[in-house]
């Protein structure tokens, strides 16, 4: 069978985990078993919910709160052991990334992380992933009988869900964390970079923090998540969590605009996964026109309020 | 206290990546090697933690003798002792059961890695090498003080980050905000010719068995050349990522 890490985020399921779920369930599908998804605590919507995106069963752990990665590890380990698990399918969240080395090593699984396709083979383990920043796409082989598949995400697409209801099971358990987790700051009201399916992000040529305002109107407009080049948080005009990169965040949405950014290679490392890329850039030799599939040839400070006036428009 | 620097050995963030015959395996010809970036913020944390707190930072790497110009570099910056686990790396599993093999008699307060490699941006050792050694694990750590036997640690999460607390030994997967860029350190004279007289011990395997094996590479298709709209025609941007792109 196929385990599925269902993160949840504030008590919701949060997009990446509709993606682990639909993987596990075409992971399922292939090798006709069953993809059970696991939640951990307090859940809002109804945890069979999960149904629509395929899963068959879900398994709901109460007595468990904050994510704790060697604490979720060993129940997520259990369960596999318990129900034989071949594949066990993370997100690659924050979170799903600090649990995965931990949840192969505690369930004795293989681990595979930056998976971007459904394996092409079930017998042994095939798939395929992202590897040198995006510069490379390796097949990997897995000889253990469970491997634990981080998938990056918005890689593979949501298909539409049904009105499909899972099966579900509560279970109380102890966890036994190995840190305490403390206080959480979360930017309110922002996408988080990984989940946001538009991103719109700026560089040193927007000149000076005051001038973001015409970065986020943008955003706005698209129901984008904003970031930004390294330099322009090294100078502290922005945050370090808006940074995206080879030494960032590094990001797939569908769409990304980059306005006034140069286009270095560490920067394309941590962007060129994104499905549709806009440059922006009054430099008509500026790199990044290489790697983009729209460009504008102009100044951000012209280009940007009238290109957020005919988003709006088209999208009114 | 007793520092070790898990240190991997990466081309450079500006290399070409290319692979060789048959996309066997990454083809090393004019590729320059560097110690990983993420590894630098958390050899650097690691000398203000034994400035400030007094010990010994060793760093160590899994790999062939190829690996050695890196760990003298770490050790020109400032690192006591390097290993080097004598083998070459296939599988993360088995990197992290090299190293657990290694570092469970040593007495280590603090095992600091990277959160991935540049190059197979795998992100799979350090949590593997804590669950291994039974040991707490952060990830994507961005602060870390150390207060007796106790740690205080940043995580990044998600749109944010979160305070966490642990009782060391432990191990973290770090990055940028452990140190800033402009501490990091560039060996000097001095440090690179102390470097070359620092003990730099060769031990062979444990045995680890690889779970993985990667059985191909390829590059990604080439993008399509650039479509330039006039900035004076917005509106036929608007258009074509609706019709076309089909993004908005
Ligand atoms: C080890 C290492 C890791 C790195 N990691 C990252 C990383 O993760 N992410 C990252 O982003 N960088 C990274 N870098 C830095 C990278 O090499 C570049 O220096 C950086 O991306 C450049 O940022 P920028 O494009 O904002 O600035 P610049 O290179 O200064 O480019 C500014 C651009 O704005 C354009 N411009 C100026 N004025 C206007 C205007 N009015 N309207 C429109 N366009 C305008 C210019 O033509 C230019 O192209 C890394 C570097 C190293 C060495
Ligand atoms: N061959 C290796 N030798 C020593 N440490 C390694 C090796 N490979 C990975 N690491 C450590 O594990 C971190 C994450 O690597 P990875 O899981 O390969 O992305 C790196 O930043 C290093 O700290």
């Amino acid at each position: 069978m196929v385990l599925i890490f269902a993160e949840t985020w504030n008590g919701a399921f949060k997009k990446s985990t509709f993606e682990a779920v639909q993987y596990g369930a075409a992971c399922a599908d292939a090798q006709g078993s069953t993809a059970v998804a696991v939640v951990f605590g307090p859940c809002t919507p109804p945890v069979e919910s999960l149904g629509a995106y395929g899963a068959s069963k879900v398994i709901h752990l109460h007595g468990s709160d904050r994510f704790e990665p060697s604490a979720f590890a060993q129940a997520l380990a259990d369960l596999a052991k318990e129900l034989q698990a071949s594949q066990i399918i993370v997100s690659g969240t924050a979170n799903g990334k600090s649990l995965a080395g931990v949840l192969a090593a505690t369930s004795g699984a293989a681990a595979v992380s930056n998976v971007t396709a459904l394996p092409s083979s079930y017998s042994p383990l095939t798939v395929e992933r992202s590897a040198f920043s995006s510069k490379g796409i390796e097949q990997c082989t897995s000889t253990a009988s469970c491997t634990v598949l981080v998938l990056i995400p918005n890689a593979l697409g949501l298909k539409p869900s049904s009105d499909a209801r899972a099966a579900f099971e509560d279970r109380n358990i102890s966890l036994a964390p190995k840190s305490h987790v403390g206080e959480a700051h979360v930017a309110s009201g922002k996408i988080p970079l990984p989940e946001a399916e538009r991103v719109v992000s700026a560089g040193r040529g927007m000149k000076a923090p005051e001038n973001w305002n015409l970065v986020e109107e943008l955003a706005a407009v698209l129901n984008a998540g904003t970031a930004c080049s390294k330099p322009v948080s090294d100078i502290g005009w922005r945050p370090h969590s808006e940074h995206v990169g080879q030494t960032g965040i590094q990001i797939n949405p569908q769409l990304y605009i980059a306005i006034g950014i140069s286009g270095a290679i560490q920067h394309l490392a941590g962007v060129s996964g994104s499905k549709t890329i806009v440059v922006i850039n009054n430099d008509p030799e500026a790199p990044f026109f290489k790697a983009a599939d729209y460009g504008i040839v102009g100044d951000a400070f012209d280009v940007l309020p009238r290109l957020t006036a005919a988003l709006k428009a088209h999208l009114s | 206290m007793k520092i070790l620097v898990c240190i991997s050995h990466v081309p450079d963030t500006t290399a070409k990546i290319n692979f060789t015959a048959g996309g066997a395996a990454l083809d090393p010809n004019g590729v320059q090697f560097v110690i990983n970036p993420y590894d630098e913020f958390g050899l650097t944390k690691a000398l203000h933690l034994k400035e400030k707190h007094g010990g010994q930072v060793t760093v160590i790497t899994f790999g062939d003798a190829t690996v050695e110009a890196t760990l003298r570099k770490a050790l020109a910056i400032g690192a006591d002792d390097a290993v080097r686990l004598d083998g070459v790396p296939t599988d993360p599993m088995q990197v992290a059961g090299e190293l657990a093999a290694y570092a469970k008699d040593q007495g280590f307060d603090l095992i600091i890695c990277g959160q991935e490699s540049i190059d197979y941006n795998g992100g799979i050792v350090p949590g593997a090498l804590a669950a291994l050694m039974n040991l707490p694990f952060v990830n994507a750590c961005i602060g870390l003080e150390v207060d007796g036997s106790n740690a205080q640690l940043l995580r990044e999460i998600d749109g944010g980050k979160e305070q966490i607390s642990a009782a060391l030994p432990i191990v973290i997967g770090g990055k940028k905000g452990l140190v800033e860029e402009s501490e990091l350190r560039i060996p000097n004279m001095r440090g690179i010719m102390t470097a070359r007289t620092k003990p730099l011990a060769v031990t062979p395997l444990s045995g680890s068995a690889a779970l993985t094996a990667a059985s191909g590479f390829t590059k990604p298709a080439a993008k399509a050349a650039v479509q330039l709209i006039d900035s004076s025609n917005l509106d036929e941007l608007v258009r074509r990522l609706h019709e076309e792109a089909k993004v908005i």
